[in-house]
């Protein structure tokens, strides 16, 4: 038996819809055998997972809270790879970018402000600068490396995570430590001038989900409207072309690579800045590797992340309640995301193949 | 330092570096056929959780090796139907694997966290293993150290000695050259894909089986990552990975006596040295590139769907 | 003289491989049209022909690569099916390509290691190449990577590996295209003696001296029939040269003589190394194209255009300012978007993936080369409304025929995408356009749109670089012809002072005094052959 695959020569613009929508079901179906093998009914487990955070003000929240920081990464990424560069170390910027705006934060510790009325207000933003900033930074490594030494991008930003991860824990061990905390790893807790504002009072949800749907529509209008966004839409789908519009290979690698760091930097520091309030040995819970497949689920394009990063906040936050109601393992979820992430890209073949299985055999071995 | 603390250092080196020498020997394989598959991790840790259950229904570490290597092989079989198969991109594929790998291995070790076994036994040659100093160190240890040892010396036979693993090279070099030379780009491919699940697997294995002789989940704690810098350190060559790995795992050990010691170095910065020397080796190799050649192999990650 | 008509007859002895009535059809397209070819042991056969004529076509079908839609092959009479390249090979059939299929980074020794059966390694393999270096003066390192190697030393390895198999005929795809004029002699000794062995070459080449020089017997394609056999060393090379271009003349537009004005493009002395292996360097090359004149480059494919055209486009920039100047500006080494600012406009020869990216919109296809001079952006915003409004000014003026409002451009036939992208470059009103096969697999009625487009725009008065491979169109367009061999431009010469033979002739890397020399004398022979 022989997989042959034939380009089609026009992309298939319906197939393009259908094909993420046809593997979520495949995903689900799978994941109501495996739930019904572990006893429990998956109708029932449907409604945990997909209906039930959906029904609860302060779990709404938290979807929106996970969603955020992976649909803000998950569009930088895009960038990234649409440009067919493959920054996999959103991680590390996002670590990066926590820790920066963290050390702004400590910095500025009890700060009484300037003038008489005692501003704060510059606080926050310098933080949300910094964390930027400091992933763009960090993602420049792999790009010079890359433009300047023709060092595959891939494995250098995979292992920068690595190194940003034991910086961050070298810090709050280290220099960062509080020094009245017991010797806790972590660092003193922020003032309120350096913790992003609940939007309701007394609720959870913070200044950093606007500030993450600001990025993405932000990375939206980039993407269709200007002309650096054409730039990258043009580098991926057709090199040549791009070269004959005059688009400069090394600029679009900086380019995309500062977007993806900056969005993840951001992502970071409101994290550091909203949910967590100081700085500990772990500050993501793989939010930069998680985004990866947000960014695939979406189909790189804005719109689909967004889509795609509630999705996947709903699976994790009706994951956990599942945990709860049901008795079903958190590795559920995770098993599930991956399922799903695979399905996806290999559905993802339909639309630009024609995917035809040939019967094996001697005769058809002799023709091929 | 006494001589006891020396062997002792040198066998606890070898220990840490043998599921490393194993994931990597095994990736170094697929990477040689052009296959980058970044679910070295997740394949890991489900061989880990697999061979944990399967040993402790069975009582057998062997059975228990081989749950480890059929987890591997299963999800590595997925990632070739992706990626070989269906020309999907291998590096969102491999990371697909990797998360999977981890949800998977929690579903299947849940049941056993917490429980312990013996660990592999220790092989015991009536003269050899009493030899002072060369005796532990070269005639005491589980089946797995062996193993690791035999894959070395067999991958680096097969690259460099056998056809078939020229083919493999010479697919790895340029699949549109050797597919138009007739040969099967895809089916070694996905082979050597398959036998990269496989070597990950018993990587794993070792980990819940000899090692640390239980399951805890996300035990092999990036482990499957360092094997993938490994392979790129050693510059895809076998024995490479094997002296690397030791020097990794060297690096671990020597982080947990400097701690112990308190010297005055950060435990990161020495933990961060692996990933660190990693970079550089890609700086020198993409340096070494530029008066001609590649030591990596050229159609590495580069989609192939063959036309007819 | 001994050629003779394609059909007739023939006498002699069964040859030892024949083809027969061989037709080839990709969907609309008749590659072959009912050839015959007959090789004999101990022959170097050619195949000539223009690009397009038919020859590798007929090529891979008789290694196995292609199966005919119609027609028969034979091995010493009997009717044999080559369906794929081992049946070929186990006939002994061989074949050097002409781009090889080597690895970079594996020795000489691996390379070749990877079709021999297995038993056949380390010493005894490295010793057969030995044994076949010292034979035929094919000295190899095998223990060198290919990487580090000369396009000529790879060439011996893709013959030595085809002759470990011991072949009965050997076929060569213009086996002389990347090697310099000394390997070139040392390949032909090696071919020799190969001849002198028994064994047929069939020699596919558009080199006419070196088909004079090597051959015996000679087919000619044109167009994906025979158009006549001879023996080319009875020939001479004016006369080959008229077999293979033909001579059938068109109706050419009479041309008013415009006196001569500013000079809008100047190459001056461009010297540009080969970009890669199967590239050609451009030398010495210099050029002058006036307000008003459309200046045509003839020659055969890759002999150096498109490194003319990315030289000229800015794709790949000079080593001085003054090599390339446009309107009196030195240009040399300014990339694309400001050659374009300075009134120059380009259009690839590859539609699909170089002038247009096939999966982006046609409005965003007018964006990628008019971004930089069209307004179409503003503080780095994309005016869309104005990119779609120059799309339909392009489809309108062009009559560009597309489905739905703003489809992909993938998704237009040949000669609308063509028109397409041809219109967006002449609606800029350049300057200076340089225009590589405008008319490369287009429709007649398209190709003759387009090149009216192109006369009435020189008419405005833009100075017009035509390169095309198509000597009915150049003579129907420019106003003077100059040939591309080798990367080395002859001079040019005003259409209405040359023939087709001539051109054809410099096309084949005859001399220039030979070519333009006895211009009077018409070829009368060779017209008989193609009757």
């Amino acid at each position: 038996m022989r997989l042959d695959l034939l380009p089609r020569a026009r992309p298939s613009p319906w197939l393009d819809l259908l094909s993420p929508a046809l593997a979520f079901l495949a995903a689900v179906l799978i994941g109501g055998v495996a739930v019904a093998a572990l006893g429990v009914s998956p109708v029932q487990a449907f409604v945990t997972y997909f209906v039930a955070p959906l029904s609860e003000l302060w779990s709404i929240q938290e979807v929106a809270l996970k969603a955020a920081p992976l649909a803000l990464i998950a569009t930088g990424l895009a960038f990234c790879y649409r440009a067919n560069l493959w920054n996999i170390g959103a991680e590390g910027q996002f670590v990066v970018g926590g820790l920066a705006g963290g050390c702004v934060a400590i910095a500025t510790q009890g700060s009484q402000g300037f003038g008489s009325q005692g501003f704060t207000g510059w606080i926050l933003p310098a933080m949300l600068a910094a964390g930027t900033l400091a992933g763009i930074a960090f993602a420049m490594i792999p790009a010079l490396l890359r433009v300047k030494l023709g060092v595959s991008e891939i494995l250098t930003s995979l292992m920068l995570v690595y190194v940003a991860q034991l910086l961050l824990d070298y810090m709050v061990r280290g220099p960062l430590r509080d020094p009245n905390g017991f010797n806790f790893p972590q660092s003193v807790s922020f003032d309120d001038a350096a913790r992003l504002p609940a939007l309701f009072e007394g609720e959870s949800l913070h200044a950093g989900v606007p500030i993450a749907l600001f990025g993405i529509g932000l990375g939206a209008l980039v993407l269709a409207r200007t002309l650096f966004g054409f730039e990258v839409r043009a580098v991926g789908a057709s090199p040549r072309a791009a070269g004959f519009a005059g688009f400069s290979d090394a600029r679009l690698t900086l380019g995309v690579f500062a977007i993806s760091g900056g969005a993840a930097g951001l992502a970071g520091i409101c994290e550091v800045a909203g949910r967590i309030g100081q700085l500990q040995p772990e500050i993501s819970p793989g939010y930069g590797f998680t985004a990866i497949i947000v960014a695939f689920l979406g189909r790189l394009s804005p719109p689909g992340i967004l889509l795609a990063a509630l999705v996947i906040a709903l699976t994790t936050i009706g994951g956990e309640g599942a945990q709860i109601d049901l008795k079903l393992p958190l590795d559920l979820t995770r098993a599930f995301q991956g399922l799903l992430l695979g399905l996806v890209l290999g559905a993802d073949v339909l639309t630009r193949y024609h995917v035809r299985l040939v019967p094996g055999g001697p005769a058809a071995k002799a023709a091929s | 330092m006494s001589f006891d603390i020396v062997q002792m250092v040198l066998v606890t080196v070898l220990t840490a570096a043998t599921p490393l020498i194993l994931a990597a020997i095994g990736e170094l394989v697929a990477e040689r056929a052009g296959v980058l598959n970044l679910g070295v991790e997740g394949m890991m840790v489900l061989g880990a959780a697999m061979g944990f259950a399967v040993a402790t229904q069975t009582g057998s570490t062997l059975l228990g090796a081989c749950g480890g290597v059929g987890a591997g092989l299963l999800l590595a079989a997925l990632f070739g139907l992706l990626t070989v198969g269906l020309a999907a991109n291998q590096v969102a594929s491999g990371l697909a694997l990797t998360i999977l790998g981890l949800g998977l291995s929690g579903l299947v070790g849940a049941g056993y966290v917490g429980m312990k076994r013996d660990p592999a036994p220790h092989l015991h040659l009536p003269v050899l293993s009493d030899l002072p100093v060369v005796g532990p160190l070269l005639f005491g240890h589980d089946a797995f150290v062996y193993a690791a040892a035999f894959l070395v010396a067999g991958v680096w036979w097969f690259l460099w000695r056998s056809r078939a693993g020229l083919s493999l090279r010479a697919i790895g070099d340029d699949h549109t050259a050797t597919h138009a030379l007739g040969l099967k780009v895809r089916k070694v491919r996905f082979l050597a894909v398959l036998f990269g699940g496989a070597c990950a697997g018993l990587a794993g294995a070792y980990l819940s089986l000899a090692y640390t002789p239980f399951w805890s989940p996300g035990m092999t704690a990036g482990r499957g990552w360092i094997a993938l810098a490994l392979v790129v350190f050693a510059s895809w060559q076998p024995v490479r990975v094997a002296a690397g790995a030791l020097l990794f795992g060297g690096a671990t050990v020597l982080q947990l006596h400097a701690q112990a010691a308190g010297l005055g170095l950060p435990g990161q910065l020495l933990s961060a040295v692996p990933y660190l020397a990693t970079i550089l080796a890609l700086v020198a190799l993409s340096l070494g590139r530029r008066q001609g050649g590649s030591s990596a192999p050229a159609a590495l990650g580069r989609v192939f769907a063959p036309s007819r | 003289m001994d050629a003779t008509v394609a059909h007739a007859p023939r006498g002699g002895p069964t040859p030892l491989f024949g083809a027969y009535g061989i037709v080839k059809r990709f969907g609309a397209f008749t590659a072959n049209d009912g050839i015959d070819l007959e090789i004999r042991a101990g022959e170097v056969h050619a195949l000539l022909g223009e690009n397009g004529a038919g020859k590798s076509t007929l090529m891979k079908i008789l290694y196995g690569l292609l199966e005919p839609t119609e027609g028969v092959v034979t091995h010493r009479g009997d009717i044999v099916r080559l369906a794929n390249p081992d049946a070929a090979r186990a006939l002994g059939i061989g074949m050097v390509f002409q781009h090889f299929s080597l690895c970079e980074n594996l020795t000489v020794a691996e390379n070749i290691a990877l079709v021999m059966p297995p038993a056949l390694r380390g010493r005894a393999l490295t010793e057969r190449i030995a044994g076949l270096g010292r034979d035929y003066g094919l000295h190899l390192d095998p223990a060198r990577p290919v990487w580090s190697l000369s396009a000529g030393e790879r060439q011996r390895i893709e013959i030595v590996r085809c002759l470990l198999q011991d072949p009965k005929l050997v076929i060569l795809d213009e086996p002389t295209s990347v090697l310099t004029p000394g390997e070139a002699e040392a390949l032909f000794t090696v071919l020799e003696r190969l001849r002198d062995e028994g064994r047929a070459l069939l020699y596919i080449s558009h080199r006419l001296d070196e088909v004079r020089r090597l051959c015996t017997r000679a087919t000619i394609l044109r167009g994906g029939r025979v158009v006549g056999t001879c023996d080319p060393q009875a020939e001479t090379a004016r006369s080959l040269a008229a077999l293979m271009v033909g001579t059938q003349v068109r109706e050419v537009r009479p041309k008013a003589n415009r006196p001569r004005s500013a000079d809008r493009l100047v190459v001056d002395h461009l010297t540009l190394p080969a970009p890669g292996l199967h590239a050609t360097p451009l030398r010495d090359l210099s050029l002058t194209v006036a307000e008003g004149e459309i200046l045509g480059i003839a020659g055969i494919a890759g002999n150096g255009q498109a490194e003319l055209f990315d030289a000229l486009s800015g794709e790949r920039r000079a080593p001085n300012p003054e090599a390339v100047r446009l309107d009196g500006r030195p240009a040399g080494t300014l990339g694309i978007n400001a050659r374009r600012r300075l009134g120059a406009a380009f259009v690839p020869e590859e539609r699909n993936g170089h002038a247009a990216a096939p999966g982006m919109s046609l409005s965003e296809n007018a964006l990628l080369s008019r971004h930089a001079t069209a307004p179409l952006s503003r503080f780095g915003l994309l005016r869309l409304g104005a990119a779609r409004d120059l799309a339909r000014r392009i489809i309108e003026a062009f009559d560009v025929r597309k489905a739905g409002p703003d489809p992909a451009a993938g998704t237009l036939s040949g000669g609308n995408l063509q028109k397409f992208v041809v219109g967006r470059e002449i609606l800029a009103e350049p300057g200076i356009l340089v225009i590589n096969q405008p008319t490369w697999g287009v429709d007649a009625a398209a190709a003759a749109h387009i090149r009216q487009a192109v006369l009435d725009l020189a008419g405005r008065g833009c100075a017009v670089l035509v390169i095309s491979q198509d000597l009915d169109e150049l003579f129907e367009v420019a106003d003077s012809i100059a040939v591309l061999h080798a990367g080395a431009l002859s001079s040019p010469v005003p259409t209405s002072q040359t023939s087709r033979a001539a051109v054809g002739l410099l096309m084949g890397g005859a001399g220039e005094a030979e070519a333009h020399a006895p211009i009077a004398a018409a070829p009368a022979d060779a017209l008989a052959a193609v009757s």
